[in-house]
């Protein structure tokens, strides 16, 4: 489902580039559910969002389903975006001035589905994740858990293949991780592809496979040694 | 392309924003205002000067007379300049001339304030002895009888055409023509009533033959004003006219020709020229600072959108994640900025013309304003130039809303 074959990612940072990804290999099945660890500034949001499509890389291959992912303009990546990916986030981005049915709605908005219907669609998406009577509210009425349970509604109203998630527990106590974590279980039931990039052990032992980022560069772990 | 859905989307945007729409609104309508009600007293300004000089032909020139300045073929200065019909005619003969009049002054000055009585009422009244042109000249218009006639002139018949505010208070019926008036101490027969368009003071008026006055108060050829038209003459041909009239009389009664002292002549054609000068600058100038004030307002438009984008960074970063096409978020904001222009301008339009119909009803009308308004054309152009205006507000800041990178606009901090 994502496959990456040799990718490299430098940030210009004044006059001297940064290396932030070195060669990184990555095969990732469809409907597998897999882990990306590693420290603080190792580049596992630059690999997530490389994998969104959020940004580009500088070299090697990138092939999501079968389609090569390489110097898209704006138009073509917000279209294989939209097909595609879900994303959840550390802190949630939701728009603040919107009520949570409007906020899981809004990815239908920019797919052209009328107000009305995307709506109802919406609130079934809510009722998945537990939250259908808080449709109306505002996300600052909101507690941090059932903020991140509307970004997931909002993840899957696209109907996507894979769900990246950037540390969706990183701003959570245990607890509502636990909660979180069986949520995006269940999504991975569903036959969803699901990333997610964490730092803390007891979410990674959730998934299935645990992929180690180490300086930009993915550590061979015993599981894929023995494999 | 109407969307219910994006002007929902836009709306909402706009009422979360509610100080910046208000204050960038106030900027664009206050700007429109201002236009729509600068254009308006303009126009007021050129409609009242434009109607008092209905009263007298803009074609005319008046020659008045004086005493000379200059020394001349031996004749010394300070001598007075008295004109005669045979100036009258001479000046029939000028190129371009169509019609000539004199004016005798009964008094010798120039009012001629005369009394006027029918049977029991006694008025004085303006009293002008004059050629049968002198309709052209102040632009006379008869509502009864007829003008004075060559006829008239001819016979030194005491004939006199009345104005309509002359013939109210004289005469208890409409029906004058026909009856008699005294005029000083002649009685003269009413042959026309007329009414004037510059003012109470014209219809108050009394004509008379010019030979009859001179006849009757001792007058013999004696003329103490010249005015003539000069048809459809240009500035430049008018200016030529005037100096051949100056060669002329200077050589019938041997004045410098340059002599201004002399003889005066007061030049219409020239003033309205002028004066048609003035309110065009006046207009042009009101669309100079028109466009100033939308060109501000557009600065201050896109300023404001700017702003709000850099503060919308991350709304647009996570719109953008969620699959928005950059055609979406470069239409939203243009879609924004035409709104808030346009429908700020409108508000700014429509204030203005009412401001313009209460001063309509606070002024009245008097000989320096009249009317204030705008056409429907002016307000439709502003309407139009006000959407461009807006979709040009919008562009700057549709093209970094575009450019915001989602990855930098949602980077957890932490
Ligand atoms: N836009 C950027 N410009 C320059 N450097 C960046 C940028 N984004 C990330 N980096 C750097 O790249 C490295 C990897 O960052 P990141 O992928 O966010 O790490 P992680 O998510 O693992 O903490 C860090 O050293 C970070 O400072
Ligand atoms: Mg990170």
């Amino acid at each position: 489902m994502l496959r990456l074959s040799k990718v490299n990612k430098y940030y210009r940072v004044g006059t001297h580039s940064l290396h932030v990804l070195r060669d990184i290999d990555l095969d990732i099945a469809e409907g597998e559910m897999v882990a990306i660890m590693g420290a603080s500034g190792s580049g596992k949001s630059t690999l997530l969002n490389i994998l969104g499509i959020l940004d580009g890389y500088d070299g090697g291959e990138y092939w999501l389903d079968g389609t090569l992912i390489k110097d898209l303009t704006e138009a073509k990546a917000a279209h294989y975006r939209s097909r595609f990916i879900g994303f959840v986030f550390q802190s949630f981005n939701l728009l603040p001035y919107k009520t949570a049915v409007e906020n899981v709605a809004l990815p239908l908005y920019y797919q052209g589905i009328p107000r009305r219907k995307r709506n109802a669609i919406a609130l079934t998406y809510l009722d998945q994740v537990g939250l259908r009577d808080w449709a109306e509210h505002r996300p600052a009425e909101m507690s941090g858990g059932q903020k991140q349970r509307v970004a997931i509604a909002r993840a899957l109203i696209s109907k996507p293949r894979v769900i990246l998630a950037d540390e969706p527990t990183g701003a959570l106590d245990s607890e509502t991780s636990q909660q979180i974590m069986a949520l995006l279980g269940e999504i991975h039931g569903r036959g969803i592809t699901v990333v997610v990039v964490t730092h803390e052990q007891e979410v990674a032992e959730k998934t299935q496979r645990v992929i180690r980022l180490r300086d930009g560069k993915v550590v061979p772990s015993l599981h894929q040694a023995a494999s | 392309m109407f969307n219910i859905d994006r002007w929902r989307e836009i709306l909402d945007t706009l009422w979360h924003n509610k100080l910046r729409s208000v204050l960038t609104a106030f900027a664009m309508a206050w700007g429109i205002f201002m236009l729509v009600f600068l254009l308006g007293m303009g126009n007021g300004l050129s409609n009242g000067v434009q109607a008092s000089f209905a009263d007298d032909a803009t074609n005319s020139l008046w020659v008045f007379t004086g005493t000379t300045s200059v020394a001349h073929q031996g004749m010394p200065i300070g001598r007075r300049i008295k004109l005669s019909n045979q100036d009258v005619t001479d000046t029939r003969n000028l190129p371009m001339v169509d019609h000539v009049t004199g004016r005798f002054s009964i008094q010798d000055n120039f009012t001629s304030e005369l009394k006027v009585s029918v049977g029991k009422k006694v008025s004085s009244f303006d009293v002008r002895a004059v050629h049968p042109d002198h309709l052209y000249l102040e632009r006379t218009i008869m509502v009864a009888g007829r003008f004075l006639s060559d006829v008239d002139l001819k016979q030194r018949a005491k004939v006199a055409v009345i104005g309509i505010d002359v013939a109210k208070f004289l005469f208890d019926d409409s029906d004058v023509i026909g009856r008699w008036l005294t005029i000083g101490t002649g009685v003269y027969q009413v042959v026309g009533v007329f009414t004037d368009g510059g003012g109470e003071g014209e219809r108050a008026k009394i004509y008379i033959p010019i030979s009859t006055a001179q006849a009757a108060y001792n007058g013999a050829d004696r003329v103490h004003m010249l005015l003539f038209t000069v048809g459809d003459a240009t500035v430049e041909q008018t200016a030529a006219i005037e100096q051949r009239l100056r060669a002329n009389l200077g050589a019938a009664h041997k004045f410098a020709p340059q002599d201004k002292q002399a003889v005066r002549i007061r030049n219409n054609v020239e003033q309205s020229q002028s004066i048609r000068r003035i309110f065009e600058m006046l207009s042009q100038f009101v669309w100079i600072m028109a466009a100033g004030t939308i060109l501000a307002g557009v600065v201050g438009v896109s300023n404001i959108m700017m702003i709000a984008v850099r503060e919308r960074t991350k709304e647009i970063g996570i719109r953008k994640a969620l699959g928005a096409h950059p055609r979406h978020i470069v239409g939203s904001v243009v879609q924004e900025a035409v709104t808030l222009t346009a429908g700020a301008g409108y508000i700014g339009l429509c204030a203005g013309v009412g401001a313009l119909k209460l001063l309509a009803v606070f002024v009245p009308k008097n000989e320096m304003f009249a009317d204030p308004s705008i056409d429907l054309r002016v307000a439709l152009t502003a309407t139009l130039v006000l959407v461009i205006a807006g979709a040009l507000a919008g562009l700057f800041p549709a093209r970094a809303a575009a450019r915001v990178n989602p990855i930098a606009a949602l980077r957890d901090e932490g």
